[in-house]
């Protein structure tokens, strides 16, 4: 691999880290907007308001970058990179096409979930280091969804994985086939409920419930820092939304996949996300310890049950 | 598991929300469709305003500004009278006060005040919400015909007195038995003789010549 190709790539997952994001982002507001009865942004950019998340990032670079006194400066400041880097690292590694990813790596599957969960040790660190009691608070419920949702996830994960046989996305990918939809569907919605959990998004985002805690971790941030954590939340569902496309909906598999694979991971993945626009539209936020009922009650015992069903497919040959 | 219906309805809830058209109103673009009647601004027909005050009395607030003088009319006969009137030297409602009871409009007698439904004079200082007689006087101009009558209410009050034959002609009620001239019998209201508080049997010292009947 030369240097050429492999800034090449690396400059095609940054840009896709920049727009994908920003995509997710706009499908929101129009989303959520459209199920309020609502329009949403119309004016920014002139076309159905295109440009408003453009417009929102121009307003957060000039905002003042505050850093209370008695916070801990380091942490403080590094604790959105670390929020946000980790997804970056995660697409890199997701196929989209078929024999087409930035970095192939054998071990992509454990890769990707190693890197989410650094992700919300970011908001750990924010509110550890705000010096402020809601951003405590809020980070010390991220730190009890982290531990509760990361096992659902990697008991999903790994049914696919063992269905499969193989820890690389693009194997896993290849050996994909309809059936999984109905055989791994336990594990997927498992899943998709753990994933939502693990991005702190809505009905799940009890670590930045604004009644209760003005905005959790992030409460002391301004400006761009405040941005990478909002752009951290919509690169994380692009991460999962695309993740869940690979594994369990067979990301570039349809009409032509030679030649249309990637439109295939994109759309499937940009479906996904819609559903977790449309969760959060739909319902209100659990209780904390609702949440972890949710968790350890239903999601685990699913998942684990899920596994050993996958296991006994694999031994018997389905 | 009682729950999943619950969770169920809110998604097909929203998602059938999204299919429907919205409810949004581009207001700078499409201008709002305001009932009749809206609040917007009070305008002034300065010609009815006779500078009684009633209006600035009666203000919760007391936004309104008056000032007038008199003149007088010089008599236009050789002997007669000469005679006053009011001329308004300013009249003011201060937007910056006002809370849009209505009541001055309510309260004038004759029709000098009136609701309009513009409502865009925002303004970057708060003193520019003082509106004189000359632009209140303006928004006259925006006052919408009155909306019509409900069916079935009764007729407005000056067609009524319209309407009403002129007194003494008897044309109402089947004809008098009193000739023209003549009133319409009154009702007679019995009066309890030993009603406390009620007028003494004594006779009254002068009676009026067609009132208090019993």
């Amino acid at each position: 691999m030369t240097l050429l190709e492999v800034s090449l790539r690396a400059a095609s997952v940054l840009a896709a880290f920049l727009v994908l994001p920003l995509l997710v982002g706009q499908a929101e507001h129009k989303v959520m907007a459209h199920m309020q009865g609502r329009l949403g942004p119309m004016y920014a950019g002139g076309f159905h308001g295109w440009a408003q998340l453009v417009a929102d990032g121009v307003k957060f670079v000039q905002k003042e970058d505050i850093t209370p006194r008695a916070a801990d400066r380091w942490v403080f400041r590094l604790a959105p990179g670390v929020a946000l880097v980790p997804y970056l690292l995660a697409l890199a590694v997701i196929p989209v096409h078929p024999g087409v990813a930035a970095v192939d790596v054998p071990g992509s599957l454990v890769l990707v979930l190693a890197a989410t969960s650094v992700g919300a040790l970011g908001t750990l660190m924010a509110g550890w280091a705000s010096a402020n009691k809601y951003a405590l608070l809020g980070g010390l419920r991220a730190a009890a969804q982290l531990v509760s949702y990361e096992l659902p996830i990697v008991l999903a994960v790994a049914s696919i994985a063992l269905a499969g046989s193989s820890l690389s996305l693009a194997t896993l990918t290849d050996r994909w086939s309809p059936w999984w939809m109905l055989w791994q569907l336990p594990g997927a919605l498992v899943f998709l409920v753990a994933a939502c959990a693990e991005l702190q998004r809505p009905p799940f985002d009890m670590p930045v419930a604004d009644a209760e805690l003005v905005m959790g971790a992030w409460t002391e941030y301004t400006g761009l820092r405040f941005a990478f954590f909002l752009l951290a939340e919509y690169a994380g569902i692009v991460v999962m939304s695309l993740l869940f496309a690979t594994l369990w909906l067979g990301g570039w598999h349809g009409p032509f996949p030679d030649e249309l694979g990637w439109l295939w991971t994109l759309g499937k993945g940009l479906v996904v996300a819609v559903v977790v626009i449309w969760v959060r539209v739909a319902w209100p936020r659990l209780r904390e310890d609702q949440l972890q009922r949710l968790a350890w009650v239903w999601l685990v015992p699913i998942a684990l049950g899920q596994l050993l069903l996958t296991g006994a497919g694999v031994v018997m040959g389905w | 598991m009682s729950l999943l219906p619950g969770i169920l309805k809110g998604l097909a809830t929203t998602a059938r929300t999204a299919l429907r058209p919205t409810h949004t109103a581009e207001y700078p673009d499409v201008a709002p469709d305001l009932p009749p009647r809206s609040r917007g601004v009070i305008a002034l027909l300065e010609e009815n305003c006779t500078s009684c005050m009633l209006c600035a009395r009666e203000c919760p607030d007391w936004c309104i500004y008056i000032d007038s003088h008199k003149e007088t009319i010089p008599a236009t006969t050789e002997g007669g009278r000469d005679r006053q009137r009011n001329v308004l030297d300013r009249f003011a409602i201060d937007f910056s006060l006002c809370m849009y009871c209505g009541i001055c409009i309510e309260v004038c007698p004759f029709d000098a005040l009136h609701w309009s439904p513009q409502f865009e004079y925002a303004e970057v200082d708060i003193l520019d919400l003082l509106h004189e007689k000359e632009r209140l006087g303006g928004w006259m101009a925006s006052v919408p015909p009155p909306p019509a009558l409900d069916e079935k209410s009764a007729e407005p009050a000056e067609v009524a007195a319209a309407n009403k034959p002129a007194r003494g002609t008897g044309l109402v009620g089947g004809g008098s038995p009193g000739g023209p001239g003549a009133r319409m019998p009154r009702t007679v209201r019995p009066r309890p003789a030993g009603a406390r508080g009620a007028t003494p049997p004594v006779p009254e010292p002068e009676p009026p010549a067609d009132g208090d009947a019993s």
